[in-house]
């Protein structure tokens, strides 16, 4: 044991006197590696931890929205249908939501306003909460302006914003104006008992697909939508958005690909003449071998543990700025928020096999091949 | 004592430029001698050398040393042959460039899981004793001639093998330097260590000490096969 840990301590230091022998190649080489891990790893915790917030946030969502549909299209939903559905059994209860979505002219922006469910949350008539987003958009710098909002009939209505959501719910609240009822139905031209959807809840989980089923059957107009179906939907955009970023990210892995299948080909003739001497010396192929996992395991995590971290910082320091546009959407207003670092170990793993294990792959492959000849042979 | 039999090596085997480096070649070589191979150049001298070494195997023919074959171990006995039975100094000494001179002494002691201080210790002695203990940390690339050739024997003799090998020691060497290497090598062989060297250097041929010469020419033995001029063995 004494003597293999003396080995493996003399190949270390051997590894580290060659590595800084090719100073400026092997700075290089670390760079780009960790340039192509930062890229993969920004991508993969930006769009993990989207997931991850999502899933936090619809876990107070309820569980089953239902809408009416004509045509294909989604329609107001009288009163009466809010008590048919607080009838079927397991379901706790329903309620009528009013809520849609405002274009601002003014700055091109769309607004999601809605009444809120919390009765503590409900703004006073002439009143609105905020999210974060809305003022950044509208310019309003200071505490307590007025926001006016055009009606579809061209008048101007004026809102006392009472409160702007904070960043820490900005993913969910970045857009919203939560309005008083009375207030919604004016500005919109809602008539008194119509709702734009209604939300359920149900009282056990797993009963959720046999209540849809039968709610449907009894009420075949309407559509129903889950809390698993809206957060599948979530987890569909970011990842689909993820993969676009990796498909991006992809071309430095291509380039990277390239660089370890021409570095897999061969050795150049000074580093085969080198593991000729070593061999010449008395070292044995599985000692070269040793050396050189050393040299490409000490070059590859080195660079694996820059770009994680530096994806790490980007992603959770920086808020993504490289790619935030691109994970978080194209809105006008998107989401100004700090995400909850969240890494888990199949995103590392799934790190290094991109990365760490194709490098060392093509740094032991050429090596074991060259050293496995007569060292008169590889010197030759 | 290190025995040829019928040694063949052909280069590009099978391929249209296929040659033979070495035909049929059959040597004995002393224990404690200095013998020195001689010829021109293409004569077949390195590729002697690097098979007696175990650094390369025959195409056909037979190796052995003490008696025992050597010619189809498999390479991790050739290994360990190579570590703890020769000491190999090459033409162009094959130092690693930009390692010190120190780094390329201990090179092959590093498989073996030895203490570095004793390591150091001794290669820092092998330095010492070869008028190198100053040069010991520059990097190989900033040394002359002489004092490369120098680390290298060092780098041959840092785990004391009975048997130290020199290719074409003095083709890079001025008079004076060559002196002083074949004084080195007289003091291994008086020190009862077994040497082989290369050369077509009369200076090597005519030095004191050399027992044994033998002349090779287009891959044969054409002088000295049979031990003309030869230690015999338990002679020295």
């Amino acid at each position: 044991m004494m003597i293999w840990a003396r080995r493996q301590r003399a190949l270390a230091d051997y590894t580290l006197a060659a590595l800084s022998r090719r100073k400026g190649k092997n700075i290089a080489l670390v760079a780009i590696f960790s340039l192509v891990v930062f890229a993969l790893s920004s991508a993969m915790f930006f769009a993990a931890a989207l997931r991850h917030e999502t899933t936090q946030v619809l876990r107070n969502a309820p569980e089953i929205v239902v809408q009416k549909l004509i045509m294909g299209r989604q329609d107001l939903i009288p009163g009466d249908v809010v008590d048919t559905i607080a009838g079927f059994r397991g379901v706790t209860s329903a309620k009528g939501r009013l809520w849609g979505y405002y274009y601002d002219r003014i700055d091109g922006a769309n607004y999601t306003v809605m009444v809120p469910d919390d009765p503590a949350l409900i703004p006073a008539v002439g009143h609105v909460a905020v999210g974060e987003g809305v003022p950044r958009a509208r310019g309003l710098a200071w505490e307590g302006a007025p926001l006016f909002l055009s009606r579809y009939e061209g008048d101007l209505k004026r809102f006392d914003v009472d409160r702007t959501f904070t960043r820490d719910s900005a993913l969910m609240t970045a857009d919203l104006v939560l309005m008083n009822p009375q207030d919604f139905r004016a500005f919109f031209d809602i008539p008194e008992g119509l709702y734009t959807d209604v939300v359920a809840t149900v009282r056990n989980q797993n009963e959720v697909a046999t209540i849809v089923t039968k709610a449907s059957n009894a009420l075949p107009q309407m559509r129903f939508v889950t809390r698993a179906d809206i957060e599948r939907t979530y987890q569909k955009l970011f990842d689909w958005r993820e993969g676009l970023l990796v498909v991006l990210a992809g071309a430095g892995l291509l380039a990277f690909a390239i660089f370890a299948a021409e570095k897999a080909s061969g050795l150049s003739a000074e580093e085969a003449r080198e593991i000729g001497i070593l061999k010449a010396v008395g070292w044995d192929t599985r000692d070269v071998i040793a050396m050189k996992m050393w040299e490409g395991g000490l070059v590859s995590l080195g660079a694996f543990l820059i770009g994680t971290v530096a994806g790490f910082a980007h992603v959770f320091l920086f808020d993504g700025a490289l790619f935030a546009p691109v994970l978080r959407g194209w809105a006008v207003i998107y989401p100004d928020f700090a995400l909850t670092p969240h890494i888990d170990g199949v995103q590392l793993m799934t790190l290094g096999l991109l990365t760490v294990v194709p490098y060392m792959a093509a740094t032991v492959v050429p090596v074991w091949r060259t050293a496995s000849g007569d060292p008169d042979a590889v010197m030759r | 004592m290190i025995t040829l039999n019928a040694v063949t090596k052909l280069y590009n085997e099978g391929r249209p430029n296929e040659f033979a480096a070495l035909h049929e070649i059959d040597l004995t070589l002393a224990r404690g001698a200095m013998s020195v191979l001689r010829g021109p150049s293409g004569s077949g001298k390195t590729t002697l050398l690097s098979i007696l070494a175990c650094m390369a195997r025959p195409t056909s023919g037979r190796v052995s040393i003490d008696g025992e074959i050597v010619s189809g171990l498999p390479e991790r006995f050739l290994t360990e042959l190579r570590r703890t039975t020769f000491g190999f100094v090459f033409q162009r000494f094959n130092l690693v460039r930009g390692l010190t001179a120190l780094e390329n002494v201990m090179l092959p002691t590093v498989p073996l899981g030895a203490d570095y201080g004793q390591t150091r210790d001794r290669a820092m002695a092998r330095l010492e004793a070869l008028g190198l203990a100053d040069k010991a940390a520059m990097p190989i690339e900033h040394l002359s001639g002489g004092e490369a050739q120098r680390t290298a024997i060092a780098r041959a003799l840092i785990n004391d093998p009975p048997i130290l090998i020199a290719d074409e020691p003095t083709a890079n060497l001025d008079t004076a330097l060559a002196e002083k290497f074949l004084a080195i090598l007289a003091e291994e062989r008086a020190a009862g260590r077994t040497v082989i060297l290369t050369s077509h250097d009369p200076r090597i041929w005519e030095a004191e000490g050399v027992d044994r010469i033998v002349t090779l020419r287009d891959g044969r033995i054409v002088e000295g096969a049979t031990g003309e001029g030869a230690i015999t063995e338990g002679a020295v």
